[in-house]
């Protein structure tokens, strides 16, 4: 075994170890033994010791498997080859019992037996195998029913929140859609033929838990159009102090309606004069605060569907970007035609006209909302702007002169 | 080769659901937060399920999973998931278990939090255990970092919930831009290029073109297939190692943290927001990082003493104003902390609404 100094100080402490976890199954697993030796090398020299990626995978596919090899395989000879593969997680991140066990057997045959639960993206991700592991275990995978996710510029495996399965809030099926998405996009999961990656995320409500409008470039929030649902009696409940705020989540127990959520509100669309909740539906921005505020009173409507938003990505390479609206409702009913309809059209526009390492973001941004709505054969609504331009500098097309004379405002997409 | 099983997909999520899931899947009516870490829902028909929230490491065995099947089996039914977080959550049928579980994972040390107004799991990357590109380690600042901040995770303190992430490098495999407190890993080298290394590995067009700086060009001696770096324009971002292996730009000594706040994607009350420079830069320091759990702390300890009830840090100080913030968390402006990338302009002040 090697010697650690470093790390097993990081094993004391509340927090679960990650040290000690690693060190059980050292003991059994060579490579892993080896994992921690050089993850001690690294702590000594405050650099990493894996060596730029390299191409593996498995048969006919060009991704979920990223290759990975030590500088130092001399020393530790277990990380010769030490490949990522990513596993395609089940929806909502649930797991029987059964079926976790089948992955962890799999794994302990065919690599290291470390893992992440789970990857940024949101995959199961298997660290550690080599190069001639790789095409066994995944067909030990897929008899059992698992699948590899997305790496490289290709779909990124999608992933969602809880959605139906356990909350109340949850404006359309996010596990059900997900599921249905990466069946739709299997090809272009598994054959990278974009410019770059692209990533579907699927979240319920504006509380966004899985942060599709901060990580994927097409981000589907769930929303509602008509009234929000109110128990009067609940919320009298709420102002009484016997239900508390925020569903006990906070500090305070007893909700102040007015003060705590009324007053707070951004579109100032409520009111409460001590007996009875008040809300101009058609002036509410669905931020989310009241509902989040008394849980058993407030519900979202009951005519739901998602906002689709595109284009978000983390700071590479002109800076980060949130995803903006490009379709304000959509209705989410399986198999959610519409939807996979519009990815497919939106990725083959970015796949005719992105760069090399360009994300959609970025090229809409490069060639210009008009061409993008009109490329995708989507009407530019009013919601897709905080504020319209504050600058002269715009263009007429010849067929915006056809459309005024035919009394059109554009021509229809 | 001709039964070969290929894009099958993931299983369908519904095999992996308790029964009382499957039986009031779209019908639940309202959850309460029980205590920290323990989340009941109601459904319309008045069946119930708990949920015990329980902090784990995202970097596990086999063997750690194996623990948590057990615990499922004898507690759950035999049914557990992940957050979007890398915290477990083992799904309760039996309210009568619900004791006999916290009891257990007490036992084996597996903290119950992450609801609520805590400090939930850290959102990370790899780090050093496992990826090429990294600037700092990721499970071990994150341990180092939970550690300090235990108390926050089994409680409902905070003013609002607040969430921490980080990402070991630039590229942000963990997204860390809307983060409440984001940790981010940062080079301060431009890359060494390796001319005899370049000329077999990479391909010196796409790596010209993989600078958002402009900042590489082809080598002036035509003999020489290789590429040059004008350092005063790299940002360090390592876009041209991912593209050329040839390019490291690891350096022991200068590579460090630095600190974001006020980011978030929910869109309650305010909009989405984006995390800001707090921090541009804290020494890598293994294996326990103490300048950047103490950094962190003190942003922590300021939000919860300063924010107002459900404000969230990027609304505290959104509304106490940045140069209040700095003065608060006795933070020194710097140079670095002013934008002058892309969209600069959109940073500067152009009002008088600030204070002295």
């Amino acid at each position: 075994m090697h010697q650690t100094p470093l790390l097993d100080q990081l094993e004391s402490g509340p927090w679960p170890s990650f040290v000690t976890d690693l060190k059980r199954m050292a003991a059994k697993k060579p490579q892993v033994d080896d994992l921690l030796g050089q993850l001690e090398r690294s702590y000594k020299d405050k650099i990493t010791h894996w060596k730029h990626g390299g191409i593996v995978g498995v048969l006919g596919y060009g991704s979920g498997i990223i290759g990975r090899y030590s500088d130092l395989p001399e020393e530790f000879p277990g990380l010769e080859h030490f490949h990522t593969m990513r596993i395609n997680m089940p929806a909502g991140w649930f797991y029987s019992t059964t079926g976790l066990r089948d992955l962890c057997d799999i794994w302990d045959q065919y690599g290291s037996g470390v893992l992440n639960v789970h990857g940024a993206t949101g995959d199961m991700v298997f660290l550690g195998t080599r190069t001639e592991e790789l095409e066994p275990c995944f067909q030990a995978l897929t008899a059992k029913g698992w699948d590899i996710g997305g790496s490289g510029s290709a779909v990124r495996t999608p992933s969602c929140c809880v959605g139906m399965a356990r909350c109340e809030w949850s404006c359309y099926d996010t596990m059900q859609a997900c599921y249905d998405i990466t069946q739709a996009f299997q090809f272009e999961l598994h054959r990278p033929s974009f410019p770059y990656k692209f990533k579907f995320k699927f979240s319920g409500c504006p509380n966004d838990c899985v942060a599709s409008v901060a990580r994927s470039d097409m981000s589907i929030i769930g929303v509602w159009k008509d009234d929000i649902r109110i128990d009067q009696a609940a919320v009298a409940a709420y102002a009484g102090g016997e239900l508390k705020a925020r569903g006990g989540g906070s500090p305070w127990n007893k909700l102040d309606v007015k003060a705590d959520v009324t007053d707070l509100c951004p579109t100032a669309c409520m009111s409460y004069d001590g007996k009875t909740l008040k809300i101009d539906n058609k002036n509410c921005n669905h931020c989310m605060h009241c509902i989040n505020m008394m849980p058993q009173a407030l519900r979202p409507g009951t005519d739901t569907g998602a906002t689709i938003l595109l284009g978000s990505h983390a700071p590479i390479l002109e800076g980060a970007q949130m995803s903006w609206v490009i379709v304000p409702f959509m209705r989410m009913e399986p198999p959610f035609e519409e939807l996979v309809d519009l990815g497919t059209n939106i990725t083959e526009w970015w796949s005719e006209n992105g760069k090399n390492r360009e994300r959609v973001g970025e090229l809409m941004l490069r060639l210009g909302m008009r061409n993008f709505f009109q490329s995708v054969g989507l009407e530019p609504p009013a919601q897709t702007i905080r504020t319209p331009r504050a600058n002269p500098f715009f263009f007429w097309h010849a067929e915006d002169f056809e459309a005024e004379a035919k009394g059109r405002k554009y021509i229809k997409a | 080769m001709a039964d070969r099983i290929t894009d099958i997909g993931p299983p369908h999520f519904e095999k992996f659901l308790p029964p009382v899931i499957k039986d009031n899947y779209g019908k639940w009516k309202y959850h309460e937060i029980m205590e920290p870490g323990v989340l009941k829902h109601v459904a319309e028909s008045g069946a119930e399920i708990y949920s015990v929230r329980i902090g784990s490491c995202r970097l596990i065995t086999t063997d750690f999973a194996r623990d948590l099947c057990d615990l499922a089996d004898k507690y759950c039914g035999g049914y557990l998931r992940f957050t979007s977080r890398h915290n477990g959550e083992f799904l309760v049928s039996d309210k009568a278990q619900l004791e006999p579980l916290k009891a257990e994972l007490k036992k084996q040390g597996l903290p119950i939090g992450g609801t609520g107004h805590s400090v939930t799991n850290i959102v990370h990357t790899q780090g050093w255990v496992h990826c090429h590109t990294p600037a700092i380690d990721a499970s071990g600042i994150v341990k180092a970092v939970m550690d300090d901040l235990f108390e926050y995770f089994g409680s409902h303190k905070l003013p609002a919930q607040v969430r921490i992430s980080l990402a070991c490098c630039l590229n942000m495999c963990g997204a860390v831009h809307c983060s409440d407190i984001a940790i981010l890993g940062i080079h301060r080298t431009a890359p060494h290029v390796n001319h005899d290394r370049l000329r077999h590995l990479c391909e010196i067009p796409t790596t010209i073109a993989s600078c958002p700086t402009g900042a590489i060009r082809p080598h002036p001696d035509k003999s020489i297939k290789s590429v040059v770096v004008n350092e005063e324009r790299c940002m360090y971002c390592g876009n041209c190692y991912t593209m050329c292996p040839a390019m490291p730009l690891f350096d022991s000594e200068k590579g460090g943290v630095a600190l974001l706040v006020g980011g978030k994607v929910s869109n309650a009350k305010t909009p989405p927001m984006f995390s800001k420079l707090a921090v541009p830069y804290l020494p890598n320091n293994p294996p326990r990082w103490p300048e950047t759990t103490a950094a962190i702390r003190k942003i922590l300890v300021k939000y919860a003493e300063g924010a107002n009830k459900w404000e969230r840090v990027g609304e505290w100080v959104e509304r106490i104003g940045w140069e209040k913030f700095f003065e608060v968390c006795e933070i020194p402006f710097t140079f670095q902390h002013i934008d002058d990338y892309r969209w600069a302009y959109d940073t500067y002040r152009t009002s008088m609404h600030f204070k002295f």
